[in-house]
């Protein structure tokens, strides 16, 4: 997960090969890989990823980010040519030194391709068909001292890197749980530098180094601290796990309310604590987090894939900026969103009321509709939606390209607060009281009658109308509920950047708050925070900056890439609701139990005999 | 049950509440509070700004100036850099005209040298992505570091009106080479716009000018008296063809035709038919590419346009939409590019100078034609804080915010690379010379065959109705 | 495998106000509004048209003749993504970047020629071989995609693969846009390269005039879907995916290869979205990495329009859509400045009323459709409503989306009716 800049795709579907005899190494296997290995990298290379990210430093003064992008792939396809599909209950048959010999050479053909790529850069300028390929490039690509000893820098490097991927793979469970625990968390907190150091001063002397990056002593604390944790805690993972697969409950209750309650304590002090980056930052994934909460309602729960679901947001944003902005065209009723006096809550009733009609007009049409087709049409509003904020033809009303400007702040006069963009804290807070209201109501939603009743209706419509389901009333509300929520962030998003565009409103925001709600766990609301926090924190929303600003450019390859993997290697996401997974292995399970059954019934056979 | 469950949620709400006024955020103003005065009593804030009591102002309008005590000051000690920022669109489709601007700046920080001994600092070049969203982002990351004294930016229009507030909240100053909106400075007509801030300042032309320019040109030295407008539903394009539209008006012409395309069409035999209806003698479309290329390559193929005079603005003028066979003989409109020889800025540098440079450190000429904006904007920051900063005699600075807006206001008859500089009241500090210049073929370089050009005091009254 | 423990009584409390079926009510209202503003902008377009207020004659053709082309195109990417949604059963969303890669590879062969001097010295050779490269590209991405994206799929709920190919094709294009900049790609000019005369100007047949280039879009498009129908009704392989869309599994048990058709069917869905490229190329000549996002959604709209899985549908569905949008804002929406006349309103209002109340009279439903349009009618008249729409164009995509949305609702399965084996489960 630490690596997620992955624009490889493992080629899944890789069948176990009857085993082989021991100490052979797979040739095939290894050539392949490092091939695809070798292309993945020239790809990273060509696409400018090690020159953009060159300048982020990871460990000062070793370890760039860029050159991260670039030497995870021979180890990674080192690990994977060494690792072998284990049948269960088999022996892994190959020795030691063929599994590191098979990392190696892995990596070594990585790392050939690489070396060639530089050749060819520095032969030819490529630059008219491939924009990012400069001599820059090569440069950092030969270390600067040569095409000569670069060939042996980089073979001897990525040998050495590919062998310790095979190496890797030889560990126990729990040893390897270790070494990547360790990696990944090294990983993570010298990307958050800018979080780490907000919360307190003495980080930013003891752990990082002036220019950036974490300093060589400080890494080494950090990765051996998460090891160590990893290593000793890795059978509870493991087991928690398992325990999910099984579908038993996972915590006790109890434990669940602490948790709960100290996570609700830390989500209030924390921006006490915080500068404005982050709480800027924050904000902004509390307003997908927002989102994802009802794209979840919609898509987790009732299982209505809604491509345009972009639409209910810019509903509430607009609806926010005509009632509260002093220049807006046609309607000035000039309220204040002041939630302590009548205006405030004026426009919080307006904007559900514009949210349950968006709802109601998107949700009824496309009841009766195939999910696909479902798809595709919702997609289609959602585009109406914004070419119609934007045309010349509703410009005397929501001011067409010009967008709606002066959207006034919203205050609380009793705490004589006033909450602007301009004080991302407070819209951080305003925020969390949303999501709080978001959270409560679709646990309250998932947990009700009409909860179990989408989960009948996800799983097969026509048996859960036969069984009485009002499946109508069921989708529709769904539609709204969802439409509500993502309402709540367009009036969020209206008083947070005080001006709202047609453009803020296109069709990728829609796409990336469903990235999120798939990567995080389809229907389950743990699961959408963390992909509203890994994913909107780390790479940025569609216009938002991440903690990392380089990956502004790759956002939406990785993106792309990040869906994919998820989609092929984990439908269910990060952290799975525990009826979603089960339902999208039923195949396997059906598999497993069809082989079971198969085996019992031959051995009856060879019984009875 | 449920009653219980709502009693818990307000209990937990009131918590939020009471937690939420300890840690209270003092009061900040709309765009006329003092930075981000925030106190917490749980723990030292260590980017807390120098605290400042400010009494509540509870009703001040946004447009209220503070004063000037209470913008408080910037402290540079010994050896450290001054640090100003750079805010341009340097991703997406846009970049070509922020990355040129990004540029300029770190060539005038080079050329302008020390300031009283300090370096000057630029950061990291922030993205404004041509949004609102984008500038409030990035307006965020400025104002989160106090000893930031002024910001170059935006490119876009649309990303000031959201960043603007933000930075003059905080007391800091911005002058933006290429926002042309009129909203974010006056009309020209003394009122000042919807999105005007104090301590904003830019050195691009207000499009008022270059509607103006435009109008004048089609409508005086063509002598055509129909003509149609088409804009791309961007703020910038639409804005400039509705300023062009009024002062073309005025003039007593007629648009028959306002409409547009939407970004990402490629078959303009729809639109162009629409305007062939309303038998246009010029079309003035001051989009972007690559819509811009599909209405050029098109043209030719719809019935009634086949001798129709083509007119764009400084959106098109980029290499690759000049290298098309279509495009010559079509006009631009747009801010004079074609400097004088005897422009020279302050630092000595004249625009021919400062191509050679740009052109040997990137490795390409600018890709559009804001990088001497950009590069007067940066001197004329550098210049005022070099006039206000105060030495302690330790080797420290102490640089007066007001002072510095004050300073600035003041500009006038300041040699730039556009020419002479002088800020009128609303931050309108640009020459306003707009140019139209004929493209004939000349595929690598902006035009330089200027038709016509026309500066403040030939537009004024056309765009005041005087 | 449903879980619901207790089945709600049939009374219980929130049924109140659903007694009646909201979603009919609902449908019957958007079609009359439709049908209504549809009627109200083509009699007013007509009117118009008659005092020479509308666009007429030779504009007109010209709109329908850039419609039709630029239809063709749509139709030509429709047919990869009915053929896939025939044999697999979902909308493979990265088709739009399949056509979008083939015409940037065919950018950079045909910018290869023209600096060596070949475009303009020996035309014909070039052209055939950026044709080839476009459709190897495409070919070649549509079966690797197939490979590594969908294959492990198989089997999956439908919505995964279609979630899939929205990832697939955010990668592509954000791939592209990494290795070749944002820039518009404008492909070298066909004129002075010894073309006969009438493909960079004008074919008149009389009455009927048609750009070159257009015509030549349109005759390949049209002859491409020709050949491909031939070969999925006549050929063996063609017979053999048509089994695979019929049924899985049985197609296996009777000894058809399944793996090898479905690669196939993405290799020759790719191979059509490649002559795609070229013919844009040929009509619009600039290409980017977005550039295949929008015809790519807008060619699924018109595989559904046309009847998905229906090869002759997803042509037709592409010409029609490709009508719609360059005429419909021209015509219908320029038609709603019209005021529907007084009289017409009264004589629209009684007729209405007249076949409503008839039709309950009569017991049929069938009346009350035309009946609540000519009300609608009778209401425009009365109000004198009319609506300028300023920047017309600009509001095509609506038209688009707006007809995708009015076909499913009037006709679910599409114009010409799907050719699906599919069972239905959404």
């Amino acid at each position: 997960m630490a690596t997620s800049t992955k624009p490889s795709i493992e080629s899944a579907g890789e069948a176990a090969r009857p085993n082989r005899p021991a100490s052979r190494i797979d040739w095939r296997k290894t050539a392949k890989l490092g091939f695809i290995g070798g292309l993945t990298t020239v790809f990273i290379v060509a696409i400018g990823m090690l020159e953009a990210f060159d300048r982020r430093i990871l460990i000062a003064p070793i370890l760039s980010l860029g050159y991260l992008a670039v030497g995870w792939v021979p180890f990674g396809s080192g690990y994977m040519a060494s690792k072998q599909d284990v049948v269960e209950g088999a022996i892994d048959s190959q020795s030691a030194i063929s599994k590191l010999l098979a990392g190696a050479l892995t990596g070594g053909i990585t790392a050939l391709f690489l070396w060639l790529l530089a050749v060819a850069v520095d032969a030819w300028d490529m630059r008219g068909i491939f924009v990012k390929l400069s001599p820059g490039v090569v440069e950092l690509l030969t270390f600067g001292r040569g095409l000569g000893s670069a060939l042996a820098i980089l073979v001897g490097g990525s040998l050495l890197l590919g062998a310790l991927g095979g190496g890797a793979s030889m560990l126990s469970e729990r040893a390897r749980r270790g070494l990547f625990g360790a990696l990944s968390w090294v990983f993570v907190v010298a990307i958050l530098q800018v979080v780490v150091n907000d919360l307190n001063g003495w980080f930013r002397t003891h752990l990082y180094d002036i220019n950036g990056g974490l300093t060589v002593p400080g890494a080494m604390v950090v990765a051996g601290g998460a090891g160590f944790v990893a290593y000793r805690f890795a059978g509870a993972v493991g087991r928690t796990r398992a325990r999910l697969h099984s579908g038993e409950a996972t915590v006790p209750s109890r434990y669940r309310i602490v948790l709960g309650v100290v996570l609700v304590v830390l989500a209030l002090a924390l921006p006490a604590f915080l500068g404005t980056i982050v709480n800027e930052l924050l904000a902004n994934v509390g307003l997908f987090l927002l989102m994802g909460l009802g794209l979840n309602i919609v898509v987790g729960y009732a299982g209505l894939l809604d491509l345009g679901y972009v639409a209910f947001f810019a509903v509430g944003a607009y609806t926010t900026a005509v009632l509260t902005s002093p220049i807006s065209p046609r309607f000035k009723p000039m309220l204040t969103v002041d939630f302590l006096a009548a205006g405030g809550w004026i426009v919080l009733g307006v904007v559900v009321l514009a949210a349950i009609v968006a709802g109601i007009l998107v949700g009824t049409p496309v009841i009766r509709m195939r999910g696909d087709y479902l798809a595709i049409v919702t997609l289609g509003f959602g585009e109406i939606v914004r070419i119609l904020f934007l045309s010349d033809w509703l410009s005397p009303t929501f001011g067409g390209a010009q967008g709606v400007r002066q959207i006034p702040a919203a205050k609380l006069d009793v705490l004589d607060v006033t909450i602007t963009g301009i004080n991302p804290k407070s819209i951080f807070y305003i925020v969390m009281v949303f999501v709080a209201i978001a959270i409560y109501v679709s646990w309250r939603l998932s947990k009700s009658r009409i909860g179990r009743a989408w989960a009948a209706m996800r799983e097969d419509e026509s048996v859960a109308a036969a069984m009485g389901i009002d499946t109508v009333r069921a989708k529709l509300l769904a539609f709204v509920a969802g439409a509500i929520l993502a309402s709540f962030g367009g009036m969020i998003f209206a008083i947070k950047v005080g001006s709202v565009f047609p453009n803020s409103f296109e069709l990728l925001v829609s796409i990336i708050v469903l990235v999120v709600v798939i990567v995080g766990g389809m229907g389950n609301i743990p699961g959408v925070i963390v992909g509203a926090l890994v994913l909107i924190g780390v790479l940025g929303g569609p216009t938002q900056p991440g903690v990392l600003a380089e990956f502004a450019e790759f956002k939406l390859l990785i993106y792309g890439a990040i869906l994919v993997y998820m989609m092929l290697q984990r439908p269910e996401g990060l952290l799975p609701s525990v009826r979603r997974s089960r339902e999208l292995h039923q195949e396997e399970f059906l598999q497993d139990a069809w082989i079971v059954s198969t085996q019992v019934a031959d051995e009856t056979a060879e019984a009875t005999r | 049950m449920r009653n219980k469950r709502f009693r818990y949620l307000l209990a937990v709400l009131a918590a939020f509440a009471l937690l939420a006024a300890a840690c209270g955020d003092g009061t900040s103003e709309t765009t006329a509070a003092p930075g981000d005065t925030t106190t917490t009593s749980a723990a030292p804030d260590t980017t807390a700004p120098p605290e400042t009591t400010a009494p509540p102002e509870t009703t001040a309008p946004p447009e209220t100036t503070v004063p000037p005590s209470e913008l408080g000051t910037v402290e540079v000690a010994a050896g450290e850099a001054i640090q100003i920022r750079s805010l341009q669109a340097i991703t997406g489709d846009v970049s070509f005209l922020g990355i040129p601007n990004q540029r300029a700046t770190e060539l005038a920080i080079l050329d302008y040298g020390q300031i009283q001994g300090h370096d000057v600092n630029m950061g990291q070049g922030l993205d404004d992505l041509c949004l609102n969203e984008g500038g409030q982002a990035a307006g965020q990351t400025i104002v989160a570091d106090t000893q930031v004294v002024g910001v170059i930016g935006t490119s876009c229009s649309g990303a000031a009106v959201a960043a603007a507030p933000l930075i003059s909240a905080a007391g800091m100053v911005m002058i933006s080479p290429a926002n042309t909106s009129p909203a974010l400075t006056s009309d020209l007509q003394g009122n000042p716009g919807t999105d005007f801030n104090v301590g904003y300042y830019r050195t691009a032309h207000n499009d008022l000018f270059q509607g103006a320019a435009a109008a004048k040109f089609v409508f005086e030295e063509l002598g055509l008296t129909t003509a149609a407008a088409i804009h791309d539903g961007d703020p910038y394009t639409n804005g400039l063809a509705s300023a062009f539209r009024s002062a073309y008006e005025a003039l007593g012409g007629t648009v028959s035709v306002f409409t547009a395309v939407n970004k990402g069409d490629t078959d303009m035999t729809p639109v162009l038919t629409e305007v062939a209806a309303g038998s246009p003698q010029l079309i003035f479309f001051p989009i972007f590419p690559p819509e811009g290329d599909f209405i050029v390559q098109q043209v030719g193929g719809v019935s009634g346009l086949e001798d129709v005079v083509l007119m764009a603005a400084d959106g098109l003028l980029v290499s690759n939409f000049l290298a098309l066979p279509e495009s010559t003989g079509m006009y631009f409109s747009g801010p004079n590019t074609n400097f004088a020889a005897e422009n020279a800025s302050v630092t000595g540098v004249t625009p021919t100078d400062f191509l050679a440079t740009y052109e040997s450190t990137y490795g390409e000429a600018p890709s559009a034609p804001f990088w001497a904006h950009s590069y007067d904007a940066t001197i004329m920051l550098l210049s005022a804080i070099d006039a206000v900063a105060v030495d302690n005699g330790d080797g420290s600075l102490t640089i007066d915010r007001q002072a510095l807006r004050d300073e600035l206001s003041a500009t006038s008859g300041f040699a730039g690379l556009i020419g002479s500089l002088t800020c009128d009241e609303f931050g309108d500090c640009g020459s306003q010379e707009i140019s139209v210049v004929l493209h004939e073929g000349d595929a690598d370089a902006t035009p330089t065959n200027v038709q016509f050009s026309a500066g403040r005091e030939d537009l004024l009254p056309l765009i005041t109705g005087g | 495998m449903a879980t619901v423990t207790e089945r709600a009584p049939a009374s219980n409390g929130l049924r109140v106000g659903w007694t009646f079926d909201w979603v009919e009510s609902f449908l019957f209202v958007v079609k009359a509004f439709s049908a209504f503003v549809i009627l109200w902008g083509l009699i007013g377009y007509i009117a118009l048209a008659s005092s020479g207020e509308a666009l007429t004659g030779e504009a007109l053709r010209d709109l329908i003749v850039a419609g039709v082309a630029q239809g063709s195109m749509y139709g030509l990417i429709a047919l990869g993504y009915s053929m896939v949604y025939g044999v697999l059963g979902f909308i493979n969303f990265a088709h739009g970047e399949v056509f979008m890669s083939g015409a940037i590879v065919g950018y950079f062969t045909a910018d290869a020629f023209f600096r060596t001097g070949m475009w303009t010295n020996n035309f014909y050779v070039s052209i055939v071989v950026v044709l080839l490269a476009a459709v190897a590209t495409s070919t070649a991405l549509a079966v690797l995609i197939e490979r590594i994206a969908y294959r492990p799929l198989r089997g999956a709920p439908r919505l995964i693969p279609l979630i899939t190919s929205i990832g697939v094709s955010f990668f592509i294009q954000n791939a592209v846009l990494g290795l070749t900049g944002p820039t518009v790609k404008t492909y070298p000019p066909l004129t002075e390269v010894g073309l006969p005369e009438w493909v960079t100007g004008r074919v008149n047949f009389g009455i009927f005039a048609i750009d070159g280039t257009k015509l030549i879009a349109v005759v390949v498009a049209l002859l491409s879907m020709l050949v491909l129908y031939q070969f999925v009704t006549r050929t063996k392989t063609g017979r053999a995916m048509r089994a695979v869309a019929e049924d899985k599994e049985i197609a296996a048990l009777m000894g058809i290869n399944v793996d090898r058709t479905i690669v196939t069917t993405f290799a020759v869905g790719g191979s059509m979205a490649g002559v795609a490229a070229l013919l844009w190329a040929i009509l619009f000549r600039g290409v980017n990495s977005f550039t295949g996002f929008l015809p790519g959604i807008k060619a699924f709209t018109a595989a559904v329009l046309g009847g998905i899985g229906n090869l002759v549908g997803a042509m037709i569905g592409g010409i029609a859509l490709g009508v719609f949008e360059g005429v419909g804002p021209q015509t219908i929406l320029f038609g709603l400045r019209w005021e529907v006349p007084l009289w017409l309103g009264l004589v629209l209002l009684a007729t209405g009323v007249l076949a409503v109340v008839s039709g309950r009279a009569r017991g049929t439903s069938r009346l009350y459709l035309p009946g609540a349009i000519a009300i609608l009618g009778g209401v425009a008249g009365v109000l004198s409503w009319s609506q300028t729409i300023p920047g017309l164009f600009q509001i095509k995509d609506v038209v688009a989306f707006y007809a995708l949305f009015l076909v499913l609702i009037f006709r679910p399965s599409g114009l010409l009716g799907e050719r699906l084996a599919l069972e239905d489960r959404a």
